[in-house]
């Protein structure tokens, strides 16, 4: 069965994710990719979103964070004030899942402004909930298409701390939870080194060269000793992400 | 005691040229109609404060309601961009507007410092980001029993709070289910609230004990709006609209377009035209 690099990148994140894990969801492909793991290997999944919704069981993917499916199949909703200060903040959650327009070496991500902030060129949304999921959850994955407006040399802006400048600027700041510990691309999966922190290359999804990955990088991707391949979508993971995706257009009135 | 209005006399009530108003909810029971309403009333220079600033402010912003927005999150939610806010951000159109930047964390709990009563709010956030260097009220405390150094940000203490819920009862008790979002803070936090809902009833009936329920003394004015929340969404009366949110980023996109759909379906339009739009999206008893 062929798939595209978005279904990849979704399917190999998902993998990533187990039954025990208490992960908190951001929109988009971080929620496709927790759902597929809740719908395939990890049906115990604890899925919580900023919205209030704690152990969301959807049927289809939410539009926004607060979408009605998400408190329908929900164990219980709290308040946002709750949200934050209990369960994020109280050190509940395993697992935050990010996106972000831009990304440097670190794995700090900006999704405030491209340009001066005073006089940006592109005002992006801003932060929301990212800036204290990234410090508060015990570790982040990140999953971003990649390309070098995305993966850049210097972000314009950090809304959300990775690992700063390098290897122990996390515990410098006082923060106790690890960070990014994956980001999951459509090309690739890094993880930062464990000596320096930079992101490095440690699996190619299958077709994927070192040039391909290289030139979707503004920074001089390292790889690591070994790579290995990222194994293909099965077509189990494939025929579940697409009936989600189908079930998901059909709800929110968008042509199939 | 909450005094029954119409969503007319509701909004001048509680707005006024040039004060700050937060109208809430966190993707469910948006306060659209009354939102329409500040619209057609030509209200000005308003500092708009919410959380996750969607297609209200997005459309009070393009009208040139607005003069500063306090905010954490301004976007259509998996959808791209508000574009009249990034033209009003980008280009200055139609009039220039102040942000005052936060995260959700600082903002929730700073609703919260309001309706308790307090200066500000503390919390653990804010490490290694680069927003309090653009938000001079993003700050710190030293905690006094161990020594962690914590954000804090003034609470939030708004004009007024407009907010959506499900039911009034006669005396004007307010029945708030689902995603509450921080509504409850920000109208216990606020000078003056009015309150849109989708049905006034008797008694509220069975419910649990733990109910959310704004007291009739909490609130200052109840305005019957069937539908005012759409194209957001009220639990158990209409779902989402999420195909309009979708159909908002082209309408948006250009001023010529937008300002023909706030001709068309605001200024031309009364709080009675959200009763047909929840109609259509009703969800089965």
């Amino acid at each position: 069965m062929s798939h595209t690099p978005t279904e990849m990148m979704t399917v190999a994140a998902a993998r990533l994710l187990t039954n025990d894990e208490v992960c908190f969801v951001g929109i988009g492909a971080p929620s496709a990719a927790c759902n597929l793991a809740r719908l395939t290997h990890a049906p115990k999944i604890t899925l919580i979103y900023e919205s209030g919704t704690l152990s969301t069981r959807p049927s289809v993917l939410p539009l926004s964070i607060g979408d009605g499916e998400l408190c329908d199949t929900a164990l219980t909703t709290v308040s946002v004030p709750e949200m934050f200060r209990y369960w994020l903040q109280g050190g509940r959650i395993t697992i935050g899942f990010l996106g972000g327009a831009q990304i440097d070496r670190f794995a700090n991500l900006n999704t405030t402004v491209v340009g001066p902030y005073d006089a940006p060129k592109v005002r992006l949304p801003g932060g929301g909930g990212a800036p204290e999921i990234a410090s508060n959850c015990g570790q982040i994955f990140i999953t971003m298409a990649m390309g070098t407006r995305a993966f850049v040399e210097k972000l314009p802006f950090i809304t959300s701390f990775g690992h700063g400048t390098g290897k122990g600027d996390r515990e410098k700041l006082g923060v106790r939870t690890k960070g990014p510990t994956k980001v999951i691309t459509d090309l690739c999966v890094m993880e930062p080194d464990s000596e320096t922190s930079e992101l490095t290359v440690v699996s190619l999804h299958p077709g994927v060269t070192r040039e391909q990955v290289a030139a979707g990088c503004a920074w001089p991707l390292r790889f690591a000793e070994t790579v290995s391949e990222t194994p293909p979508p099965t077509a189990q993971e494939l025929d579940v992400l697409r009936d989600l995706h189908a079930r998901t257009r059909k709800a929110h009135g968008v042509a199939a | 005691m909450a005094e029954f209005l119409s969503l007319a006399q509701g909004i001048e009530a509680v707005l006024s040229d040039g004060c700050s108003v937060a109208m809430e909810g966190f993707t469910h029971l948006i306060p659209h109609a009354a939102g329409h309403e500040a619209i057609r009333q030509g209200r000005k220079r308003l500092t708009l404060i919410r959380m996750t600033p969607d297609l209200v402010y997005d459309q009070m912003i393009g009208m040139g309601c607005a003069e500063k927005l306090v905010f954490s999150w301004g976007g259509n939610p998996g959808v791209g961009s508000l574009h009249r806010l990034r033209d009003a951000v980008e280009n200055g159109w139609p009039n220039k507007l102040e942000l005052e930047e936060h995260s959700h964390a600082a903002m929730a709990n700073a609703y919260e410092a309001g309706a308790a009563n307090l200066p500000f709010a503390v919390f653990r956030g804010y490490k290694g980001v680069d927003l309090p260097k653009v938000n001079p009220k993003i700050k710190s405390v030293t905690c006094p029993y161990t020594g962690e150094v914590l954000a804090t940000v003034p609470a939030l203490r708004p004009d007024a709070a407009i907010i959506h819920a499900l039911k009034a009862d006669r005396e004007g008790n307010v029945l708030l289910e689902g995603i509450v979002g921080v509504q409850k803070e920000a109208v216990l936090a606020a000078k003056r609230s009015l309150v849109t809902v989708e049905e006034i009833v008797d008694d509220f009936g069975e419910r649990n004990a733990n109910a959310v329920i704004l007291p009739s003394w909490t609130v200052t004015a109840i305005a019957h709006v069937p539908g005012g929340a759409y194209p957001s969404y009220a639990h158990g009366y209409y779902k989402r609209g999420n195909d309009f949110y979708i159909a908002w980023d082209k309408i948006a996109r250009e001023r010529d377009t937008f300002a023909a759909w706030m001709k068309a379906n605001v200024l031309e339009q009364g709080p009675e035209a959200f009763a047909r739009y929840a109609e259509a999206r009703k969800v089965a008893a």
